[in-house]
């Protein structure tokens, strides 16, 4: 994973709740076997039906997208999030996020800014108002800033270092190995086995 | 004071725990199915990493696979998904129940018919729905690939300790009424985020009254609510269920698990973080009209007015007027089947309402059974020869049009009553128009050729 610390780019806005994991990345795209290669296909009902905000020149290669609530319900597919980084986003702001969609996001290194409501529709209103704004997303200090907005946010303090410093979570857990191996032996021996 | 089961299960798969940071927890059990797991494994080799627990680990192919015609009726690319888990599996030494297996189905139908979803275990799985596994009283839930990568690396788990809710649910559910209303009925009630952070526990005289296939039903629909986990205290029904399952404990060691599962129960004075209560008695069997599981009515009730942008929006998309009874709304196509309504006891309840009707002419219905096992008992019972000789089309196990991976899809515009769990946009296929329903409502609306209340059908 890469590590983040903050970004500035342009702030792309989908004035949508319950924006669900299949609208992010339908169905058809979940065949391939790799990790890269989805983002053409982000959207993609949405897009083909024309006019998309995301596809107007002024959001193009924008880095944040600011959302309604309940962002990324719906099924546990970490290829939407492979999918918002594969077209460039590396944060996504909403009042809300579906819980696998922000864990899948804390794990493959697109950071999940959550903001009250209020600053939500103030940064969505914005990002209509003046396409092509630029927004600034601070992990480190927990500050996103644009223009005269400024509002911090709050990030599980756990994964905010994993994201700062681009840790490989596995390799931290297999430190572990000793503590992993002391549960496995007070395990019962009826519990099930698949083979 | 008290805990909640929950809590109980939590605690007793804490391997790790350090101030500040996400609880390590162990699996003991780990589905795997051909869409997200390639990139997990891919990621193990590329760092030389081994799966530490095989065998704990069990996989199935469901989500690409064709329900009729066999394997050389897939495509290409999910003809490569299904060699990747098989290469997989092999080379990891995974027991897999592929295409052609006798034990292939639906990850979480397969579960609980081997008897290896048991009471107090914690069950993950690459699939939002493993929620359905906490009707047995486990801790299930979802998880995204790279968390499945983490479990098939270290059979452990980082996670923050959700809240939980309790949603009780009394009386005698109404005639007509099944466990998929009492599912879209707390949807309803709660909203499609309402449990978001939560466990849910399914409490009451209801929930107690239903079969483990009742109780499947209830947990799997959670995560459209939602919590990513939902849970049933283990009682006498779900130990019948289990006893003497291909995976379930015997002998001496069934009663040492016993009296381990019968401890698993919320304690009498354990506290929830919120409650909910649901009266069963005022249920009806309920009928999406928009483009999420919480946008339902019952049957007998109209196409409500629109009160936000998102209802206007799932109107639009699901071209229907406000004020439309739903009774009057014309169907294209029936699909009974899914990880929410393809067991025994769905297809059963169905084909008690085909029996000696004709699907609707404008009509296309299929079943496709959640497991070869389910299609094989319902064969057995002679259900297959109820639903084929109504019109019906009988398929191969597997989550078909549920989410369309595979050849089963819906049209542009075409409407489908369903049995399944997501009636997003596109979900079926593009441009499809899902009504979500239980398996009695989708046979009735099957044979009307439009929805229909099943209460009132013949």
């Amino acid at each position: 994973m890469e590590p983040f610390r903050r970004v500035t780019g342009v702030i792309a806005p989908l004035d949508r709740a319950d924006v669900d994991t299949d609208q992010i990345i339908p169905k058809q795209f979940l065949k391939r076997i790799e990790r890269s290669g989805y983002g053409p296909f982000l959207f993609y009902d949405w897009r083909r039906q024309g006019d998309f905000i995301l596809d107007r020149a002024e959001y193009r290669g924008a880095q944040v997208l600011v959302t309604g609530a309940n962002f990324g319900c719906g099924s546990s597919r970490e290829h939407a999030a492979w999918s918002l980084l594969d077209a460039g986003f590396r944060a996504v702001i909403a009042p809300s996020f579906g819980d696998i969609f922000k864990s899948n996001s804390f794990r493959c290194g697109l950071v999940p800014v959550e903001l009250p409501e209020p600053a939500v529709r103030q940064l969505i209103d914005l990002a209509i108002q003046e396409p092509g704004m630029e927004i600034t997303v601070d992990l480190e200090r927990q500050r996103v800033t644009a223009g005269g907005f400024e509002a911090t946010f709050s990030l599980d303090p756990f994964f905010r270092e994993c994201l700062l410093n681009g840790w490989d979570e596995v390799a931290l857990t297999l430190r572990q190995d000793a503590a992993i191996a002391r549960y496995e032996a007070t395990r019962p021996g009826w519990l099930p086995v698949s083979r | 004071m008290g805990r909640t089961m929950a809590a109980k299960i939590w605690e007793e798969h804490v391997v790790a725990e350090h101030e500040g940071e996400p609880d390590l927890l162990y699996v003991d059990l780990h589905l795997v199915h051909e869409v997200t797991s390639p990139q997990a494994f891919e990621s193990l080799r590329l760092n030389n990493r081994r799966v530490r627990r095989p065998d704990l680990t069990v996989a199935t192919m469901d989500h690409d696979v064709p329900t009729r015609g066999g394997r050389a009726a897939a495509d290409e690319i999910a003809q490569r998904q299904m060699s990747a888990l098989e290469e997989n599996c092999r080379r990891e030494g995974i027991a897999l129940y592929g295409m052609g297996s006798s034990r292939q189905g639906i990850v979480h139908v397969i579960g609980p018919e081997l008897g290896l979803t048991q009471p107090g275990l914690l069950i993950v799985c690459g699939d939002s729905h493993t929620s359905t596994h906490g009707a047995f009283g486990a801790l299930a839930f979802g998880i995204g690939t790279s968390e499945v990568e983490h479990v098939l690396a270290t059979q452990c788990l980082r996670q923050r300790r959700p809240k939980v809710m309790a949603v009780t649910v009394e009386g005698d559910l109404p005639l007509g009424v099944t466990a998929k209303d009492v599912a879209l009925g707390i949807i309803g009630r709660i909203g499609v985020e309402g449990g978001r952070g939560h466990v849910i526990e399914y409490r009451g005289s209801t929930i107690r009254r239903l079969s483990m296939e009742g109780r499947m039903t209830v947990c799997n629909m959670t995560i459209e609510g939602g919590a990513r986990a939902g849970m049933i205290a283990p009682d006498d029904t779900t130990f019948r269920y289990l006893r003497g399952r291909e995976h379930a404990p015997r002998d001496a060691a069934w009663e040492e698990a016993q009296a381990r599962w019968q401890a698993l129960p919320t304690d009498a004075d354990a506290r929830f973080d919120r409650e909910v209560a649901i009266d069963a008695t005022a249920l009806e069997p309920f009928v999406t009209w928009g483009t999420n599981p919480g946008q339902s009515v019952p049957v007998s009730s109209r196409v409500p007015e629109p009160v936000t942008e998102t209802d206007e929006r799932a109107l639009r998309y699901m071209a229907l007027e406000p004020g439309t009874a739903i009774e009057a709304i014309p169907i294209d196509r029936v699909f009974i089947g899914s990880c929410t309504n393809a067991r025994l006891e769905d297809l059963r309840i169905a084909a008690a309402v085909v029996r000696g009707h004709s699907v609707h002419p404008k009509v296309r219905a299929m079943v496709v059974p959640g497991s070869a096992s389910v299609k094989r008992q319902a064969e057995a019972e002679g259900l297959d020869a109820v639903f084929r000789d109504a019109g019906f089309e009988w398929r191969d196990a597997g989550c078909s049009m549920c989410l369309g991976m595979n050849p089963d899809i819906l049209g542009p515009g075409e409407r489908c009553a369903s049995t399944s769990n997501r009636n997003f946009e596109g979900r079926q296929g593009s441009g499809g128009r899902t009504h979500l329903v239980s398996p009695p409502m989708a046979a009735a609306a099957a044979i009307a050729g439009h929805l229909v209340d099943v209460r009132a059908f013949n």
